[in-house]
């Protein structure tokens, strides 16, 4: 299958083919703002990050990539075509009947998606559970977990960042789309509510390639790690 | 004449599981605080694997998930209405909808805690659970149950909820199927016990003309063990948690017979009384000397 890599002439922007995956989902100009605000988060983790290998969706040492907040996956989907976990002719019939992909990811349904979300706030617990296992295993994977600011809402992610930040788990990143959809919003920033339980944090423009690639490239040995990616507001 | 009291199901738990951890690698225990304790000796040998969340249960059913899914069979304890009914949503989709597998093994059952309150009760946990699909669900009635249940559970990967109780019958039963016994003859009423409600419908039924059947198996329900069992028109079930919880699964095994069915179990209503296990019993009609009389007019009808 042919995968899609980042284009020579222009490195730091989502791929042309990827927007044509993209818009095979959405149709023609017709975007749901919560898949964009992914795009180019996924892309980068995806193209630089992570290390899995499309034709062996389950070997134990890769790295592990929880989309907590579900809603919005057609970047999600495009990026996993791109990439060859599956054919990109699946996009065509997003969400219908007998189609793999819908609106909420399915793990049991689609190569590559670990997690199945949808209703928000169970990723970041489960990531831990993950961590938590891998570590016992003594694995040197990575867990990245992809959460929404208003998805912070649910406080079973504050159970989650209080134990993982107390406990260290270094090979656990979270990864924050910040585009101000919590209704009440966060006074003091959003990394300040996981550095306070021993998070290390960093806000990075969610646009910037490379700005992406590096604050996820850290790994805090015995901090677990969250990015807040800043995007436009919804 | 004195009767040793039957041994503890939450000792039990804590010694099986304990063994299990020893022996089984792919074993991790998850607490959340409660029964915590009891594991701090096997914390230390094994600290990767017995793991106490605090007072944090969506994070203890989504963590014992995240282990599941990295092929971990997990073991996940609490109270009743902390395990099962606060983070319903995640054993729903954490460990359900992810197509993972758990045990969970509860404490407190319908009002162990009579004296603590509806806060620490939980008669609707088993209908509940029973409301997902492919779960399995003990309500063992002895010590030696719970332990055959637990190693049995520890050898697969499903999703099985254990309700342990301080209830306790004298004698350990079968923990697979139907177990007749008290033998009844064609034609006589027959009563189903569920668990721990066995020895009160024992001490209820002396010298009634009915037979006396067992399960502490709520899922998978022998259907077929209850139909060769089943010899009369009358069946009464007497069910530790919400009344009527088992009705679905007792009708769809005897669908083709003209039978009359009657639950007997905790009723669906605030008590709002403190006092004792038994007192709770007696207010719910499920005391021997109350399950005597509503028996015999179920019987006799």
């Amino acid at each position: 299958m042919d995968t899609i890599t980042a284009s020579p002439s222009n490195p730091t922007a989502v791929p042309t083919d990827l927007h044509h995956l993209l818009q095979r989902i959405t149709g023609d100009e017709k975007h749901s703002p919560a898949a964009h605000s992914t795009l180019d988060v996924l892309w980068v983790l995806y193209d630089r990050i992570l290390r899995i290998d499309p034709r062996h969706p389950d070997d134990p040492n890769r790295d592990r990539f929880l989309l907590s907040k579900g809603h919005g996956p057609a970047a999600y989907y495009a990026v996993l075509a791109a990439k060859g976990f599956f054919a990109p002719d699946w996009l065509d019939d997003f969400a219908a009947f007998e189609s793999p992909l819908g609106h909420h990811p399915d793990r049991q349904l689609v190569p590559g998606v670990e997690l199945s979300s949808g209703s928000l706030g169970h990723g970041l617990p489960i990531g831990v559970g993950v961590a938590l296992a891998l570590r016992a295993r003594r694995s040197e994977a990575r867990v990245f977990v992809l959460v929404g600011d208003g998805e912070l809402d649910e406080g079973s992610n504050h159970e989650a960042i209080a134990v993982a930040g107390r406990w260290g788990l270094g090979n656990l990143t979270a990864i924050v789309i910040d585009n101000q959809s919590s209704s009440l919003r966060w006074p003091g920033g959003l990394a300040a509510r996981f550095e306070v339980e021993g998070w290390t944090g960093r806000s990075v423009d969610g646009r910037d390639h490379d700005r992406i690639e590096q604050a996820l490239s850290v790994r805090p040995p015995g901090h677990p790690n969250v990015v807040v990616m800043e995007v436009e507001p919804r | 004449m004195t009767t040793l009291a039957p041994p503890s199901m939450r000792a039990r738990f804590t010694e099986t599981t304990t063994t299990l951890l020893d022996i089984d690698r792919r074993i991790v225990v998850l607490t959340a605080d409660i029964g915590a304790a009891g594991f701090a000796e096997a914390r230390r040998r094994h600290p990767d694997r017995v793991v106490n969340v605090g007072i944090r249960e969506q994070l203890l059913v989504g963590a014992a998930a995240g282990f599941a899914m990295e092929g971990f069979r997990p073991i996940v304890h609490s109270y009743a209405p902390f395990l099962v009914e606060r983070p319903y949503e995640q054993i729903k989709l954490d460990l359900g909808h992810q197509g993972v597998g758990a045990i969970l093994v509860s404490t407190g059952a319908s009002f162990d805690a009579s004296a603590e309150g509806r806060t620490h009760q939980a008669p609707a946990d088993v209908a509940i659970v029973s409301a997902l699909p492919d779960w399995e669900i003990y309500t063992p009635g002895h010590a030696d149950e719970l332990d055959e249940i637990l190693r049995r559970s520890a050898r697969h990967t499903r999703n099985v909820y254990i309700r342990m109780s301080s209830e306790s019958n004298v004698a350990p039963r079968s923990t697979v199927g139907i177990e007749v016994v008290r033998r009844t003859e064609p034609g006589q009423p027959a009563v189903l016990a569920i668990g721990p409600a066995l020895d009160p419908t024992l001490e209820a039924t002396t010298g009634l003309d009915v037979g006396v059947l067992y399960s502490s198996s709520v899922k998978p329900f022998d259907g077929a063990g209850l139909r060769g069992a089943v010899r009369g028109t009358s069946l009464v079930v007497v069910e530790p948690f919400l009344e009527a919880t088992t009705a679905g699964l007792v009708n769809e095994a005897l669908a083709d017979r003209a039978m009359r069915y009657t639950y007997l179990g905790v009723q669906d209503r605030e008590l709002r009384h403190y006092g004792t296990p038994l007192e709770h019993q007696r207010a719910h009609g499920l005391d021997a000397v109350s399950l005597r009389n509503r028996i015999t007019l179920a019987a006799r009808s």
